[in-house]
C-alpha cells in the first residue's frame, strides 16, 4: 500500500489522499484503518460516522478484490479519499470489467437470510448518503457526512 | 485473532470479537466455533461488545455458524452489540433469525 498526498480542489477545506493495493483479502482491514486515521486527522468524526465509514470502505474493497479483480493479486485496487470538514467522499475502483449494479439484488427477503450476494452493496447504499458507480462499473464513489 | 474463546462457569462458550469480523478473518471464526463443536460444546455467546464494524461476510459467516450450531442440536446468541451494530443486524433482517441480548450475563441465561 503506497499512501500519496496529491492537491485537492481546495487544500484548505478538503485533503485528499490514495491508497492503492494488490488485491489481497487479507489487507482489507488495513485500508480501513489507514482510511480511517486518514479522515480522521484534521476533523473530527463522530461514533456513527466511524462505524458506517469503516463498513462500506471494508465492503467496497473486499467487492473490488473478489468480484472486479477476482483475486488476482496483479491487479489494483485504487482507493482515493476526498476528506472535507463537512462530508467524506471514497472512490473504490477496480481493473475488472464493471458491472451493474441495478441488477444486484436486494438481500433482505425472508428467503434471502442465508444469502450473501447482494448483502454489501445493499449495506453501502443504506449506511452512505450518497452512492454513484461510473459508466463502465468498476469504481464506486461513497458520500458520507463526517458528524 | 480477534477471537477470544473462554468457558463461563456453566460451561457455555463465550467467544469476543475484538475490532472487526470482516471477509479477512471471517473463516477464523467458523473454525474456532465448529473445534468447538466437535469438541461437544453446544452452548454459544457471541459478544460484540469490543466489535468496531461487521461486513457483509461477517454477517453470512453467522448466518453460516448458527445454521450449524442448531444442525448440532445446539444454540447461538448474541450479545453486546452497540447502537449501530444492532441497526445493521435490523437494516438486514438478520435480528429476526438471531438471538440478541443486551449483555452476555442476559444471554446466558437460559442457555
Amino acid at each position: 500500500m503506497h499512501p500519496m498526498s496529491s492537491p485537492a480542489e481546495d487544500p484548505v477545506e478538503v485533503e485528499y489522499f490514495e491508497l492503492i493495493l494488490p488485491s489481497e483479502i487479507r489487507r482489507v482491514g488495513e485500508v480501513v484503518e489507514a482510511v480511517l486515521q486518514g479522515c480522521a486527522a484534521r476533523n473530527t468524526l463522530g461514533s456513527t460516522t466511524r462505524f458506517r465509514l469503516c463498513t462500506v470502505v471494508a465492503e467496497a474493497v473486499a467487492n473490488a478484490i473478489a468480484y472486479g479483480n477476482l483475486h488476482d493479486p496483479l491487479r489494483r485496487v485504487l482507493v482515493q479519499v476526498e476528506s472535507g470538514p463537512e462530508c467524506i467522499r471514497i472512490g473504490v475502483s477496480d481493473e475488472g470489467d464493471g458491472f451493474d449494479p441495478s441488477a444486484v439484488p436486494e438481500p433482505t427477503h425472508d428467503d434471502c437470510h442465508e444469502a450473501t450476494r447482494g448483502r454489501g452493496l445493499f449495506m453501502i447504499r443504506h449506511l452512505s448518503a450518497d452512492v454513484t458507480f461510473n459508466a463502465r462499473g468498476n469504481t464506486i464513489w461513497m458520500t458520507l457526512p463526517r458528524h | 485473532m480477534p477471537f477470544q474463546s473462554a468457558k463461563d462457569p456453566s460451561g457455555a462458550t463465550i467467544v469476543t470479537v475484538e475490532g472487526q469480523l470482516i471477509v479477512a478473518n471471517r473463516q477464523d471464526l467458523k473454525t474456532l466455533i465448529q473445534d468447538a463443536l466437535e469438541a461437544g460444546d453446544r452452548r454459544f455467546v457471541v459478544d460484540f461488545g469490543p466489535t468496531a464494524y461487521i461486513d457483509s461476510s461477517g454477517l453470512g459467516a453467522l448466518v453460516s455458524i448458527n445454521k450449524k450450531v442448531r444442525e448440532a442440536g445446539g444454540e447461538l446468541r448474541l450479545a453486546g452489540l452497540n447502537e449501530d451494530l444492532r441497526a445493521l443486524f435490523e437494516l438486514t433482517k438478520l435480528d429476526t433469525l438471531f438471538a440478541i441480548s443486551e449483555t452476555t450475563a442476559e444471554a446466558l441465561v437460559g442457555l
